[in-house]
């Protein structure tokens, strides 16, 4: 597994572990209430699991299972920025929205995300194709 | 494919049958006068889509197709994954049944039963994590 992955896979399973623990307390909460703000979790527990998790699982599974350029894994600069802009965007986002952060935190959050999206498809867009034409055959 | 993959994902897809069918209702209670209990089911068909099918789809499948732990245990430790099996649907289960009958049913146990099914759900999103992080490596 190429190092680009284990980072993205390695961070979806820490918001994996952190987004089922504020799901946890507010399910708690809702049977047996403990605090009214804990409701307030809700669009960390939302970025974390959704996009923190699920999709940055996928990003991290696609950039190691894509098809490759022999060895090259097509432009890996471009997979670091997708990394780094999702984690910034999913934590400016979420835990934005929960601390009652200024609406341009939020909106500067969505934007890193955009541009995770943007970066991760310079890097797998070009290794969404056939076979090599030497092994047509097996089409 | 392993047992636990098979039903990690046979049972995602009785999920993802479970979940639109929940939507279906969702929708068709205005106009066919059903019953107030479907009210309830809202956060229960969005997290049989989340958690019950797309994360049990990603649990069997890295579960599956993940680098090997050890030549002796190479699916990690296997009692950790049955765990996480069985907490997460057990889990899943018992919010699918407290959450939209809470709703309607002010008996404490509907509360309770949220707060077990919080509990292990949370456990099997631990025991995975654990379980999978050494598999996410180089080799």
């Amino acid at each position: 597994m190429p190092r680009p992955s284990i980072w993205l896979i390695r961070s979806a399973l820490i918001h994996l572990a952190l987004g089922f623990t504020l799901g946890g307390l507010m399910l708690w909460n809702k049977g047996m209430p403990i605090h009214p703000l804990l409701w307030r979790l809700l669009p960390t527990h939302m970025e974390f699991l959704l996009l923190g998790w699920t999709v940055q699982f996928a990003m991290g599974v696609a950039y190691w299972i894509l098809p490759r350029f022999y060895t090259y894994r097509g432009n890996v600069r471009a997979v670091w920025l997708a990394f780094i802009f999702l984690n910034g965007g999913v934590w400016l986002a979420g835990p934005g929205a929960t601390l009652g952060a200024p609406a341009w935190v939020i909106l500067a959050g969505r934007l890193c995300e955009v541009d995770a999206a943007a970066a991760f498809a310079v890097n797998a867009w070009p290794r969404v194709k056939t076979l090599a034409p030497e092994a047509s055959h097996l089409k | 494919m392993p047992l636990l993959t098979r039903l990690f994902i046979k049972s995602g897809l009785t999920y993802f049958i479970a979940a639109l069918v929940t939507g279906l209702l969702l929708v068709a209670r205005p106009l066919l006068a059903l019953p107030p209990i479907v009210a309830g089911l809202s956060p229960v068909y969005f997290h049989l889509l989340m958690v019950g099918w797309v994360t049990q789809l990603i649990l069997g499948v890295a579960h599956w197709m993940f680098p090997k732990y050890s030549r002796e245990e190479p699916r990690g430790h296997l009692w950790l994954a049955w765990t996480t099996f069985v907490l997460l649907n057990t889990g899943l289960l018992l919010r699918v049944i407290a959450e939209p009958t809470r709703s309607v049913s002010s008996a404490p146990v509907w509360g309770w039963l949220l707060v077990l099914s919080a509990l292990l759900q949370w456990l099997a999103g631990m025991a995975f994590v654990i379980n999978l992080w050494p598999r996410v490596k180089e080799r």
